[in-house]
């Protein structure tokens, strides 16, 4: 009775002493000497070389002695497979044992014993004990399957084991029917399409009878089982959830859970007006109430489990909150489980209750705990409207504790409620402003600057609480960085006079002297908003903020669904789908409830606005505001993108245009003039038509300017006819042709696309990739109606010249990604290069000079065209569409040399000489750029130009 | 499934560890004593995934139990399982200590081979493994067939829970209603919750497979037989005859198809100790003893602390065992101590006064009053006030549970439900029974 003497042999020489004594004759020394060897297995030290002599204790009438070495053996066989092989024998002889534990013993141990050789042995046993008169053993052998299968699929397939797994479901015996239920559920697990599981009325018959004779594990087995069956109607539903309803009052909590799960899922078939359908919801709490009486650890999976009960279904409990009020013993992690349901439950009716209690909780010990009570209470006043005032003076006695935590926890949920009831409780801003030095956490730093800011005109001093916290501007996190940056935005336009230094050195530090990206793109928008119209800047910096929402931590409802099918196990707890912490292909099948009357609820309320967002046409003006407000409020909530969200390429574009001075026109400042016109129109007209009407408006708005050009010159570029780029035969039936052109200032795509495919097109999209120039598109590819067969549609894509660059071979070459709902499909094109000479190319007389000079010879590169008809000044003309402009002409012994200048979208500047000689044909360029690499491209834009 | 089942001691050494499957390798024994046995915090939850491995675990004194799988098993079941094991261990050699564990260790192993297969858990009845896991294993050689066979009938059976053939002298068997309750009071006295839980134990010393029936004063069954005739007008007078149970479990052995649809209570009970059932009250509890606190600040160093108890039930009946402990501030310098009925203590390892009263008929009150010095600090945060707490044991069952009858039939043998020696007990406990102050 003292086994424990075996843990303290550690001595030198330890393995060979119990070679010996393995060895001996006598039986009790064997025995003394195999547990020795067991004890060593267990803490970790390596007794496999000892194989062979424990192996030859094997045959041995004494059961606990053959228990030992098969323990032995399922550890070590596998590094030590060609003598496991040796057992072998005494397997098959003690299958055939007339002792049905023996037997057992034998078909169970030799499962676990993965070794290939070994299990081709296993089959005819394994055959014969499926068959055993002892349901002992069948029961055993039914595992052993699962077993086997686990080492080698292919090889219970062709022995045709899962026909006689499936043959033990209608065993007489239940535990039988309840372990073959489990080893085929876990089989069919790994072959998600297979039919393993047959589950139709008869078999489910059969499992409900075994359900109400089997062990608890087995009605555990069963019920998972049941879980993943789809009754046929109603009715079926009906009498499956009848038979399930009596396991709601087993001891074991598993088999309620597991019970709760069949009956959560069979629910959805049954219609709501059914008297049924009441009595189930009724008889589902107190079974779950009475989980909460359980060991603290089961406690916690029921409350894990119950979180996402109520989020499905919250009629169940909404009478239950008592049971969910914290006890002062309770572990941790129930204490906190339980104060994620008390908010979800959180009523008109019971808000005084919940809101005594979560006082209480709020003086606690534990800092997670108290600070999740404090954010409670934030939530409470949100959630019910008529509690707010109560939550903000509780939350008022909770600051003047003067706990560091709590103040902050208190001042980041009050900065929620000044959001959700504008105007209401700003009284108690004094209060706050008190607590100012000792905020140490960046979420109350931004969340008490996010107040200042908003509140600045009431408070005497926001400005110098302002400053205060400027002074360590760079030790802050970015968080409170970018919420400082606003809150003197906002206090700037509140109060100008005052604060005009304080917005400067906030603006220079946030873009001079700051890394990040995101800091530094607020401060250029301000500043430029600022600089340009202030009354704009009032409108976007101080607009009205959308609402924020009641309920947060939501989860997602196609998530939830998943979740409820998964009641009781551990993606319950996680609340994760199995797929995101099990590894490999087991288990990861994505489960769903199928319910006739649940769709309609558990359609999202998210997808049904965004379809309605994206049946709208998107105005830009307004949606950019969005985008701005968004900036602005806090990042709270998500943004609230319309339609699908724009490729960064197109944000990093809208910037942009803002810094250009297209801000003006967008935000109604001085449109008219016509220089900002262009400028201002340009970016995001197009891709605010519908694609339709894209090319038909776009040509007029070119008529627009040629009119309102006035001088005669035409301010868009002509585009050359379209070309094919993307034949129907290498895209399953999408072509597309198309062309460039520079309008207004903007380059388009402009595209026409042709479905020959005998089915609809829809969910199109584009990409470039890294291009010479950084073309990519401004916007999504904006087509709304799905295209028919047969059917074509004229697109116009803006592009930007902001996106990644990649030096292209040849340098305008152009490769574009193009998906619909059938494919992606690539294609390569080149651009004229014209289409990136910008529109104020035209360089000083003198620049111009000093830059000839400037540039070395040897960047010279010379060209001729041929059959030129043109006189000097009718080419200088053509050259200027593409925005090639004259700066001088010189008249040198009848030839005409017109020095020339264009600028590229990045910059790059091109000088040329052309040189007309009358009565030639041929003319004669030379070009001169610090990047050489473009001449020729250049010259091509020249010959296209002039023979056009 | 459970991929692997291993016990650690206090310090993370392994005593017993098992693999199920082959996903689990033997460095998962180390990443859980790393990760949780010495991890510095506190344990933030039972259910620990660490590297994609799920690490559950229990505490049993100072001993770990831990399950691990790889795969998205059912969480509920594992818990439950290490429960049962917990108690078939018990069941076997006593209390789960570290040296207990170390004697018995291959008896252990046998047990998790029986009781968990590939990671699914088996019978583990410690009725019926007790019949063939023994721990002289040459049992298994002086079996007749016919034992054999009855053996793994049994296991594997309908009645798992019963062997066959049990023979008494004497047929008895006992009954122990036993309830705790539960109660959450504010300082103004208002119930913020209160409930009993109960629990129906029995002691079954029976012949052959006698068939039981439970009856109880369940408020639904005795309004369906007022209802069904004759009424019995003498149950209704004495007023509360019956009491609402919110919900209640059962043990295996129970039918829950006849309990749902009859709600009628009958069973094969297993031989020996057993939990027949479980319930749960809310309704017209009664509270044994009502606590009134009085705290007093005066001043920054000093509390006055005055406590009053009473009783609330039938004067010829006593209360034993009780403990009032009032909870004391971490700053305590000293405690002076005045009550006029039991004892009363300050204990500075535990921050509180304990006052001690061994009995106490219904009907009484007492009371305490207790001066607290405060050693001062600079601690901003103020004392908590943990709630006042309380233990006692009454005779009787708070809830008003009265067993009605238990019925025993058995056919085959020769006696009869009047030959059996029934004997039943109420026994009320304090759960966690605490006031606010």
């Amino acid at each position: 009775m003292t086994d424990s003497k075996y843990f303290t042999t550690t001595k030198k020489g330890e393995i060979f002493e119990l070679k010996a004594e393995l060895n001996s004759d006598k039986k009790e020394k064997k025995k003394e000497a195999v547990k020795k060897v067991i004890a060593s297995m267990t803490v970790g030290k390596d007794v496999s070389a000892l194989f062979p002599d424990v192996v030859n204790c094997m045959q041995t009438d004494n059961l606990e002695l053959k228990k030992l070495v098969y323990l032995y053996l399922m550890n070590y066989a596998k590094s030590q497979p060609d003598m496991a092989i040796m057992a072998v024998n005494t397997f098959v002889k003690d299958c055939e044992d007339p002792n049905p534990l023996i037997r057992a013993l034998a078909v169970r141990t030799m499962g676990c014993i993965r070794v290939d050789k070994i299990t081709e042995y296993l089959c005819e046993p394994l055959r014969k004990c499926l068959k055993d008169e002892d349901p002992y053993v069948r029961k055993t052998a039914a595992v052993c399957v699962a077993k086997l299968h686990d080492i080698n699929a292919q090889l219970v397939e062709d022995q045709g084991f899962l026909d006689t797994l499936k043959d033990l479901i209608s065993d007489s015996n239940p535990m039988v029917v309840a372990n073959a239920v489990a080893a085929l559920s876990e089989i069919a697990e790994s072959h998600p399409n297979s039919n393993l599981l047959d589950l139709n009325p008869q078999t489910i018959n059969k499992l409900l009878t075994a359900l109400n004779e089997c062990t608890e594990w087995g009605q555990i087995f069963i019920l998972d089982c049941l879980a993943n069956y789809t009754p046929r109607d109603d009715r079926e539903s009906q009498s499956i959830c009848e038979r399930v309803t009596p396991r709601l009052s087993h001891a074991n909590s598993a088999v309620v859970l597991s019970a709760v799960k069949v009956l959560m899922k069979f629910m959805e078939m049954l219609p709501k007006d059914l008297d049924y359908y009441g009595t189930l919801l009724k008889k589902l709490a107190p079974p779950l109430v009475t989980l909460l009486s359980a060991e603290p650890e089961l406690q916690y999976v029921a409350l894990r489990n119950i979180n996402l009960i109520v989020q499905r279904r919250p009629e169940i409990l909404k009478h239950e909150m008592k049971v969910f009020f914290v006890k002062y013993n309770d572990p941790i992690y129930v204490k906190l489980e339980k104060l994620d349901i008390m908010i979800r439950l959180a009523s008109q009716a019971n808000i005084a209750q919940v809101l005594a209690e979560l006082k209480e909780y709020a003086t606690e010990v534990d800092v997670d705990f108290v600070r999740k009570a404090v954010r409670a209470i934030g939530r409470c006043a949100i959630k019910v409207e008529q509690s707010a005032e109560r939550c903000v003076s509780t939350l008022l006695d909770l600051i003047q504790t003067k706990v560091n935590y709590v103040v902050q926890e208190a001042i980041v949920v009050i900065k929620d409620i000044f959001r959700k009831y504008p105007n209401k409780y700003e009284s108690v801003i004094a209060t706050l402003c008190e607590n100012l030095d000792s905020l140490d956490e960046p979420e109350a730093r931004a969340a008490m600057i996010w107040i200042v800011g908003e509140y600045a005109e009431r408070i005497d001093n926001a400005d110098e609480l302002l400053e205060s916290f400027l002074e360590g501007f760079h030790d802050e996190s970015t968080q409170v960085q970018l919420q400082l940056l606003t809150a003197i935005v906002k206090l700037f336009l509140k109060k100008p006079t005052e604060t005009q230094e304080l917005v400067q050195q906030v603006l220079s530090l946030a873009t001079q002297d700051s890394d990040n990206p995101d800091l530094r793109d607020r401060g250029y928008i301000y500043w430029r908003l600022l600089s340009t119209d202030p009354v704009a800047a009032k409108e976007v910096v101080l607009a009205e903020k959308p609402l924020i929402s009641e309920e947060t931590d939501l989860i997602e409802p196609t998530l939830l669904e998943e979740l409820i099918c998964h009641i009781g196990t551990l993606a319950s707890v996680y609340h994760k789908p199995p797929s995101a912490f099990v590894e490999g292909s087991r288990g990861v099948q994505h489960k769903r409830i199928t319910g006739s009357v649940g769709s309609g609820e558990s359609e999202s309320p998210d997808t049904g606005s965004a379809a309605g967002a994206s049946e709208a046409p998107p105005a830009v003006i307004p949606s950019q505001g969005d985008l701005l407000g968004d900036l602005l409020n806090l990042d709270l909530t998500p943004p609230a993108t319309t339609g699908p969200p724009p490729p960064t390429s197109g944000m990093q574009m809208g910037a942009m245009d803002l810094l250009g001075g297209g801000l003006d026109s967008l935000l109604g400042g001085d449109l008219g003039g016509s220089s900002a016109m262009g400028a201002g129109f340009g970016a995001p007209t197009p891709a605010a038509m519908p694609a339709s009407f894209n090319a038909p408006v776009s040509g007029g708005l070119d008529d627009l300017f040629d009119l309102g050009g006035g001088v005669g010159i035409p301010t868009g570029v002509n585009s050359a006819p379209k070309t094919v780029w993307l034949p129907a035969m290498k895209a399953k039936g999408l072509e597309i042709t198309g062309t460039f052109a520079r309008r207004a200032g903007i380059i388009q795509m402009e595209m026409t696309l042709n479905n020959k495919a005998m089915s609809i097109m829809t969910d199109f999209a584009i990409q470039f990739n890294r291009n010479s120039f950084g073309l990519a598109p401004a916007g999504p590819l904006q087509i709304l109606t799905p295209l028919g067969p047969n059917q074509s549609i004229e697109v116009a894509l803006p592009l930007s010249t902001v996106g990644p660059v990649m030096k292209m071979e040849p340098l305008n070459n152009l490769q574009v990604a193009v998906k619909n709902n059938i494919d992606v499909f690539y294609f390569s094109c080149q651009y004229p290069i014209n289409m990136l000479f910008v529109e104020d190319g035209k360089m000083e007389r003198q620049v111009f000079l000093a830059t000839w000079k400037d540039i070395p010879n040897d960047n010279e590169s010379q060209f001729q065209i041929k059959d030129c008809h043109l006189n000097s000044d009718a080419a200088s003309n053509k050259l200027q569409g593409s925005n090639i402009f004259t700066i001088a002409k010189r008249t040198v012994e009848g030839q005409d040399m017109l020095y020339q200048s264009m600028k590229l979208s990045n910059g790059i500047w091109v000088l040329a000489e052309l040189r007309v000689q009358a009565g030639n044909p041929n003319y004669t360029v030379s070009l001169k750029c610090r990047a050489p690499e473009v001449s020729q491209c250049v010259f091509q834009t020249y010959e296209a130009a002039l023979k056009n | 499934m459970i991929g692997g089942l291993f016990i650690y001691n206090h310090k993370g050494e392994v005593l017993i560890s098992r693999v199920y499957r082959d996903d689990i390798g033997r460095n998962a024994v180390d990443a859980f004593r790393v990760n949780v046995i010495h991890a510095r915090q506190q344990v933030r939850s039972p259910v620990t995934n660490i590297a994609r491995t799920s690490f559950f675990h229990v505490k049993r004194s100072n001993i770990w139990l831990a399950a691990v799988t790889k795969q998205n098993v059912n969480a509920a079941m594992v818990f439950e399982f290490l429960y049962k094991m917990c108690d078939v261990m018990t069941a076997y050699f006593g209390k789960i200590s570290e040296e207990n564990i170390k004697n018995n260790f291959v008896l252990i192993y046998e047990l998790l081979d029986e009781i968990l297969d590939f990671g699914y858990p088996q019978n583990s009845e410690t009725g019926a493994l007790k019949t063939f896991i023994t721990q002289q294993g040459i049992k298994g050689q002086h079996q007749t067939k016919e034992e054999q066979s009855q053996i793994t009938s049994q296991v594997t059976g309908q009645i798992g829970w019963r062997r066959e053939g049990i023979k008494y002298r004497r047929n008895e068997l006992f009954l122990d209603v036993l309830e705790s309750v539960n109660l959450l009071m504010s300082p103004q006295g208002q119930v913020l919750s209160a409930h009993v839980s109960g629990r129906v134990v029995m002691k079954s010393y029976l012949s052959g497979m006698p068939e039981c029936k439970f009856g109880m004063n369940d408020k639904i069954v005795i309004d369906k037989q007022g209802k069904g005739g004759a009424s019995d007008d003498a149950g209704k007078s004495s007023g509360k005859q019956s009491i609402a149970i919110d919900d209640c479990t059962f043990h295996q052995c129970v039918r829950l198809s006849k309990f749902d649809s009859e709600r009628s209570i009958s069973f094969i009970p297993p031989d020996g100790e057993y939990e027949l059932m479980r319930y749960r009250t809310t309704k017209d509890i009664i509270l044994p003893f009502r606590v009134i606190p009085l705290v007093r600040e005066v001043g920054r160093t000093k509390l006055e602390v005055k406590v009053v108890i009473k009783s609330n039930f039938k004067p010829s009946l006593l209360a034993q065992k009780i403990e009032v402990r009032i909870p004391t501030p971490l700053n305590t310098s000293g405690v002076q101590v005045i009550c006029m009925k039991g004892k009363a203590k300050y204990k500075a390892s535990e921050n509180a006064i304990v006052w001690k009263i061994k009995r106490m008929a219904g009907m009484k009150e007492s009371q305490i009053s207790a001066e607290i010095e405060l050693l001062p600090t600079n601690d901003k945060k103020k004392w908590a006030r943990p709630p006042i707490s309380m233990n006692f044991e009454v005779p009787f069952a708070p809830s008003g549970l009265k067993v009605r009858y238990l019925k025993v039939f058995e056919s085959k043998l020769n006696y009869s439900d009047h030959d059996v020696i029934k004997w039943v007990r109420y026994i009320g406990r304090s759960g966690i029974y605490e006031t606010r102050c």
